[in-house]
């Protein structure tokens, strides 16, 4: 049997990749260790070698190929013992997760590789939001962006509009950020205003902080906001507090801003969602955006706030791709929840990664005739409490989803919520689907059975319309 | 277990000023003079330390008799360290300390009444009342606190000094912190940025020899602070701090330095305090008699006032000089205890100060 080189996951959370450039041609021989090719992600470029040697047969994904999915066989290398030239590349590979099962027909060598970008395509054109936000015109000609570019853009876009603006954290410069959210911002901007920190979450945070309250205007980075704990007492007693403890003399408009809440098979110590311990804080707008255009438009109005803010972003969410309005001056108002999807028999309610969660379930509910309306709350503090009652009024009933623990979360918050401002529009009891109330485990089984799942704000939404 | 080294208090023999080597073969900072003052320049000295030693004992009283809440941390015994290293400051500067704050804010020029006002919990205190004595700060005099938190000055002065080489105003911050803080992590964390990026802050180490009730020895292993930069190549200097005239020499020095370009630079003022830690502080980690001998034989206000007739300054000069400190010490207590509290919707200002949702 020929050895198959298949498209590595060189990450936790990688699921396509560019096959950039191939370092061998068919009839090269290879030693174990060679380097085959180069594999780009939109985090990083990583070299694919040979685990061991024998003569390339096929190469089956062009050089340039964009989006091939992780699994798919790109390349065949003919044992020793095997003759190259006879080594047939097969008909054809799997268009969905499990490249194992290959049994569909096709007679391009780049099929595999064509079949999945437009696979993903085709799952990308399916609108995540079914409501138009009411800040965007009809017909305003959107932008394709990954979540990630949005951020980016974001932050070049007011660099540009105001020189105070700088950004500083670990990695965000030469590597252009561990997450590749500052991608060529120390190209335009340069080494004054796109600053390398060490590895000091406690005291960059403390010396974003000052340059804050000295006239700047800092975006302080946290490769994830795991690593922020080591620097919460800056976040809170130093940013938060110090323009009520100076009868309002003392400004700090700063973001803090990174990546929250699970990523993927890293383990307890780096999967946590802070949302709740930062929107418990009188002082600090936290955003908690879920798709592109909410990124884009809500870190330039973080950034141009004057209040200090907590910007939660999701990892996984880094990569997805959204429509953003392409106008010049997309900032969107803090503070307002959006209905990302209209129904009348349940509302759910989520925010982040969660709103994602939301809309499947949505989507899954209406196949059972349930309309479920999707909110997403998008600023966490201040909340709009006003959009979670308006929609409570509509549907009467309401499960907020989200991906964090459940104790003292935003889901206990908005309950609370509506039991005090909206008891009389209820139905049913407000329920919750969160993550489970442990550190979230490694393993794979045990992670995807800690994290908030579909099927169980499906379940939810039912039970609270008594159609359980 | 025995101390690893002498207690540091400030002995009537010990050197007037030291400096670290923290970079071999680099231009060491050097020993700088005493500074030689105009009588009225010595004049303006004394008069602003016994300025903040009339204003800390009226806080004080005004504490016992329930005027002032919560914490109060007096800084008697320490007055030359901020007023000599003032002195050396030019306008663009800034200056961030600790929660033992009142001695900085009357050196950096805010008006006694506003400070008092702040400790009575009124609406013409400084910070309108909200902020209490740890916290109060004044952007309009270059002050920016007044924290609470053991430290958290330091990497936030770091911030200030960053601030000034970005906008390039040719400022610096003066970052004062304690002995007891000077054993924070964050400490290091910000000494470590400031040298690597040349940042334009003096840190000022005022080991007053106890952090609450733990004394230098009992808390750092090494206890000469000034040579707590060393492996972050920041030089250090150990100045005598209980005189105002070699702060202020050590002070033109240092800001001479960190002005230049040649980045951060820490100084360790040994100084004392007399009063404890706070109002409520038991007084049992320390001997009376260290105390009163600091008191009789190191006091820098009476050193200064010795100086002052030296120079020929007259006995009556200084009682006038001393009864218009009083007069204004009582009209600000008069002010601060009769001014109104603030008012009940006051609570909900300042939170934010964008206005954001429907």
């Amino acid at each position: 049997m020929p050895i198959e080189i298949k498209l590595p996951a060189m990450s936790p959370t990688m699921e396509e990749g560019t096959v950039a450039k191939w370092l061998v041609e068919e009839g090269d021989q290879v030693e174990p260790g060679a380097l085959l090719a180069e594999i780009e992600t939109d985090k990083a470029t990583m070299e694919l070698e040979a685990d061991e040697g024998g003569t390339v047969a096929k190469i089956l994904v062009e050089a340039g190929t964009e989006d091939v999915k992780v699994g798919t066989l790109i390349a065949i290398i003919a044992r020793e013992d095997e003759d190259a030239d006879a080594v047939e590349a097969p008909s054809g590979t799997s268009d969905d997760a499990s490249p194992e099962e290959d049994n569909e027909a096709s007679d391009e060598e780049t099929s595999a590789a064509t079949a999945d970008a437009e696979t993903v395509k085709a799952k990308d054109e399916e609108p995540a939001s079914l409501a138009v936000d009411p800040e965007v015109p009809e017909g305003t000609e959107m932008k394709r962006q990954s979540v990630r570019e949005a951020l980016r853009d974001a932050m070049a876009e007011e660099m540009r509009a105001d020189d105070t603006v700088f950004v500083m954290g670990e990695e965000v410069a030469e590597y252009q950020g561990a997450y590749k959210v500052t991608q060529g911002l120390l190209e335009e901007f340069g080494g004054k205003r796109v600053i390398d920190t060490p590895i000091t979450e406690y005291g960059f945070a403390g010396v974003g902080t000052g340059a804050a309250m000295g006239g700047l205007k800092p975006i302080v980075e946290f490769m994830t906001f795991n690593f922020a704990m080591q620097a919460i007492d800056h976040i809170i007693n130093s940013a938060a507090k110090t323009n009520y403890m100076s009868g309002g003399q003392m400004r700090c408009p700063i973001v803090f801003r990174g990546p929250n809440g699970a990523a993927s098979r890293v383990g307890a110590q780096h999967s946590q969602n802070y949302a709740a311990w930062y929107a418990s804080v009188p002082g600090l707008v936290v955003i908690c955006p879920y798709d592109a255009a909410d990124a884009k438009g809500l870190l330039r109005a973080a950034i141009q706030s004057p209040d200090p803010v907590v910007f939660l972003e999701n990892e996984l969410l880094y990569g997805q791709s959204f429509d953003v309005p392409a106008v010049d001056d997309w900032v969107l108002p803090i503070g307002k929840a959006r209905v990302m999807r209209e129904g009348s028999d349940v509302s759910l309610v989520s925010y982040s990664i969660g709103v994602g969660v939301a809309l499947d379930a949505a989507a899954k509910l209406a196949d059972e005739g349930i309309e479920a309306e999707v909110i997403d709350l998008r600023t966490l503090r201040p909340l709009d409490r006003k959009a979670v009652l308006k929609s409570l009024k509509k549907t009467n009933r309401m499960v907020v989803v989200e991906e964090g623990w459940p104790t003292c979360s935003i889901s206990a918050e908005i309950q609370a919520l509506c039991m005090e401002e909206g008891f009389d529009d209820l139905d049913a009891p407000v329920l919750r689907v969160t993550n489970e109330d442990v550190p979230l485990p490694y393993a794979e089984n045990l992670e995807k059975a800690a994290l908030v799942k579909v099927a169980d704000v499906v379940k939810a939404a039912k039970r609270v319309c008594y159609k359980d | 277990m025995a101390a690893k080294k002498a207690a540091a208090t400030p002995e009537k023999d010990a050197p007037r000023v030291r400096v670290s080597d923290a970079r071999p073969g680099l231009d060491p900072i050097s020993a700088p003079d005493r500074y030689e003052a105009s009588r009225e320049e010595l004049t303006e000295f004394y008069r602003q330390m016994l300025t903040i030693r009339r204003f800390e004992e009226k806080a004080g009283q005004m504490y016992g008799m329930g005027l002032i809440g919560g914490f109060c941390h007096l800084y008697i015994g320490q007055e030359a360290v901020v007023v000599g290293l003032q002195a050396a400051a030019k306008e663009q500067d800034s200056v961030i300390t600790g929660y033992r704050d009142h001695g900085h804010m009357l050196a950096c020029g805010i008006p006694p009444k506003v400070v008092m006002a702040e400790l009575t919990g009124r609406a013409a205190g400084i910070s309108k009342g909200k902020g209490g004595s740890m916290h109060m700060f004044s952007v309009e005099h270059g002050f920016y606190g007044g924290h609470g938190i053991v430290a958290a000055q330091v990497p936030l002065g770091t911030g200030l000094g960053f601030a000034h080489k970005y906008k390039e105003d040719n400022g610096v911050c003066v970052t004062f912190f304690g002995d007891g803080a000077a054993n924070q992590g964050q400490v290091y964390e910000s000494f470590n940025m400031a040298e690597l990026w040349k940042l334009p802050v003096l840190y000022v180490i005022e080991n007053n020899q106890y952090a609450m009730g733990t004394s230098v020895n009992r808390a750092s292993a090494e206890n000469e602070l000034f040579r707590r930069g060393e492996s972050f190549r920041i030089e250090g200097m150990q100045v005598n701090g209980m005189d105002v005239l070699d702060v202020r020499g050590a002070g033109d020095a240092a800001f001479e330095w960190v002005r230049s370009g040649k980045g951060p630079l820490l100084i360790e003022m040994m100084t004392y305090r007399y009063r404890g830690h706070s109002m409520s502080d038991p007084a049992k980690y320390r001997s009376r008699d260290e105390v009163t001998d600091v008191r009789t034989k190191r006091d820098p206000i009476e050193a200064a006032k010795q100086l002052l007739l030296e120079m020929g300054e007259n006995e009556d000069g200084l009682k006038e000089i001393e009864k218009g400190i009083r007069a204004e010490i009582n009209e600000a207590a008069d002010f601060a205890e009769q001014t109104p509290e603030p008012e009940l919707k006051e609570l909900y200002t300042d939170v934010l100060v964008g206005t954001y949702g429907s």
